[in-house]
């Protein structure tokens, strides 16, 4: 009696199989054109395996039992490859939730003599699916979570250009709220610009920055002094007025910084530190 | 009394939450008609208390809440930590003071000054909640 269920399922693993497949064929979720059909019952097939290797009567209950290890690690996989395939998180749930309908409709047809049985076998199998299918949405949403990640860091990277606007003057536009992780990437290529081009002077342009809190401005002089190190001087420009208000509510010394309102400005005030001069052609010289 | 006519919590784990919060604060300030300058003084106040709360305690959650009291319409925000707590709220309250020799110690000052109105319940070992107000002058 005790084996009953594992013997069950190795006899009927093929008209298992067969079913499930059929089932997902015929099913409105199917995407043939995310996945062939010869690659669904590869898929199938490995699950059905793994799945009917170690169900038994003892482990049904506890679907963290080590023995489902290969079949959870496998669903995990799958569905991470789903989510990287374009798989909506339904289609890739009801993938699980399908293999759980054909369990029991080939229970019903073996136990319709015996009601009591099959009642708790379908309670039981219902449970065990349903879990794995919880946990192949936790992997679903890890995988998705894992390129919003991923996108981040490469938003950092790219968020933090660096200019050379003349001989001698860089340039770094900051946009959007900087965190602590950012602020190391800004001073690390703000430095790295600075050695590349030989540049005596970098302007920090802050006009896309929402705030500036207690901690972006501790990051604003830290970079500043780090830039003085290096034996260039840095302009902080695009001060807006709301910040210059803020950063005198909040009681933060900048005085000992060159700051400008517009990017503009910092630039005029570059050119004078070069000893450069920038005016407007003679008429008469253009035509001679 | 304080009639609450929309509201939103949002747990604070990272520093994108923070990023996101801002967004939001900058939203519903706008929506409620906050000039820029008000909008940016709460956003920063709520940057230096979100930070706080993920600098001391970790983690914590946000409230987002558009209220009104009589004529008088605004936004409150409210910060509750189970950090570790804050022994001398005073003291905390001065300008340059910190236990983190890292920092400036001007937030928790800094932002008393950035709002109209400004509450903060601290126990050791408990954690730490602020509720700050700005209205629509």
């Amino acid at each position: 009696m005790e084996h009953y269920l594992s013997d069950l399922l190795r006899r009927q693993k093929k008209r298992l199989l067969e079913q499930w497949i059929q089932n997902q064929l015929a099913s409105s979720d199917l995407r043939d054109d995310l996945m062939s059909s010869d690659e669904l019952r590869a898929q199938s097939e490995e699950v059905i395996d793994a799945l009917t290797d170690v169900l038994s009567e003892k482990n049904i209950t506890n679907p963290q039992s080590t023995d489902f290890q290969n079949l959870s690690d496998l669903l995990a996989g799958i569905s991470i490859s789903r989510a990287r395939q374009g798989f909506t998180p339904r289609e890739t749930g009801m993938f699980v939730l399908s293999l759980k309908d054909t369990l029991l409709d080939v229970l019903q047809s073996e136990l319709a003599d015996d009601p009591v049985r099959l009642h708790d076998l379908t309670m039981k199998i219902s449970k065990l699916i349903d879990n794995f299918s919880v946990s192949t949405f936790e992997t679903y949403i890890k995988g998705r979570e894992d390129i919003i990640s991923r996108q981040t860091s490469e938003i950092t990277d790219i968020s933090t250009p660096v200019i050379q606007v003349w001989d001698g003057i860089v340039a770094m536009p900051l946009i959007g709220t900087l965190d602590s992780a950012r602020t190391q990437v800004v001073m690390e290529n703000l430095l790295q610009a600075i050695v590349e081009t030989g540049s005596s002077i970098a302007i920090l342009d802050i006009s896309g920055v929402p705030t500036v809190d207690t901690r972006v401005a501790q990051h604003l002089i830290k970079t500043v002094s780090a830039t003085r190190l290096m034996g260039a001087e840095c302009i902080i420009s695009g001060i807006r007025p709301e910040i210059a208000q803020i950063v005198i509510h909040l009681g933060i010394d900048l005085s000992n910084i060159v700051t400008k309102a517009s990017l503009a400005k910092a630039l005029q005030h570059a050119f004078g530190m070069l000893r450069l001069v920038v005016r407007k052609q003679d008429r008469d010289l253009r035509s001679a | 009394m304080i009639i609450i006519s929309s509201s939103e919590t949002a747990s604070i784990r990272t520093e994108q939450d923070v990023a996101r919060l801002l967004h939001r604060i900058k939203a519903v300030a706008a929506d409620t008609g906050l000039g820029t300058v008000s909008q940016t003084k709460l956003m920063t106040a709520a940057s230096e208390l979100a930070r706080n709360m993920l600098f001391y305690a970790n983690e914590g959650v946000s409230y987002l809440e558009q209220i009104s009291q009589g004529t008088k319409v605004g936004i409150r925000l409210t910060f509750i930590d189970h950090g570790p707590g804050i022994p001398d709220v005073d003291l905390a309250m001065q300008d340059g003071y910190t236990t983190n020799p890292q920092s400036l110690g001007l937030g928790l000052p800094g932002a008393r000054r950035l709002v109209n109105e400004f509450a903060i319940i601290s126990t050791v070992g408990k954690g730490t909640t602020v509720t700050v107000i700005t209205w629509k002058l």
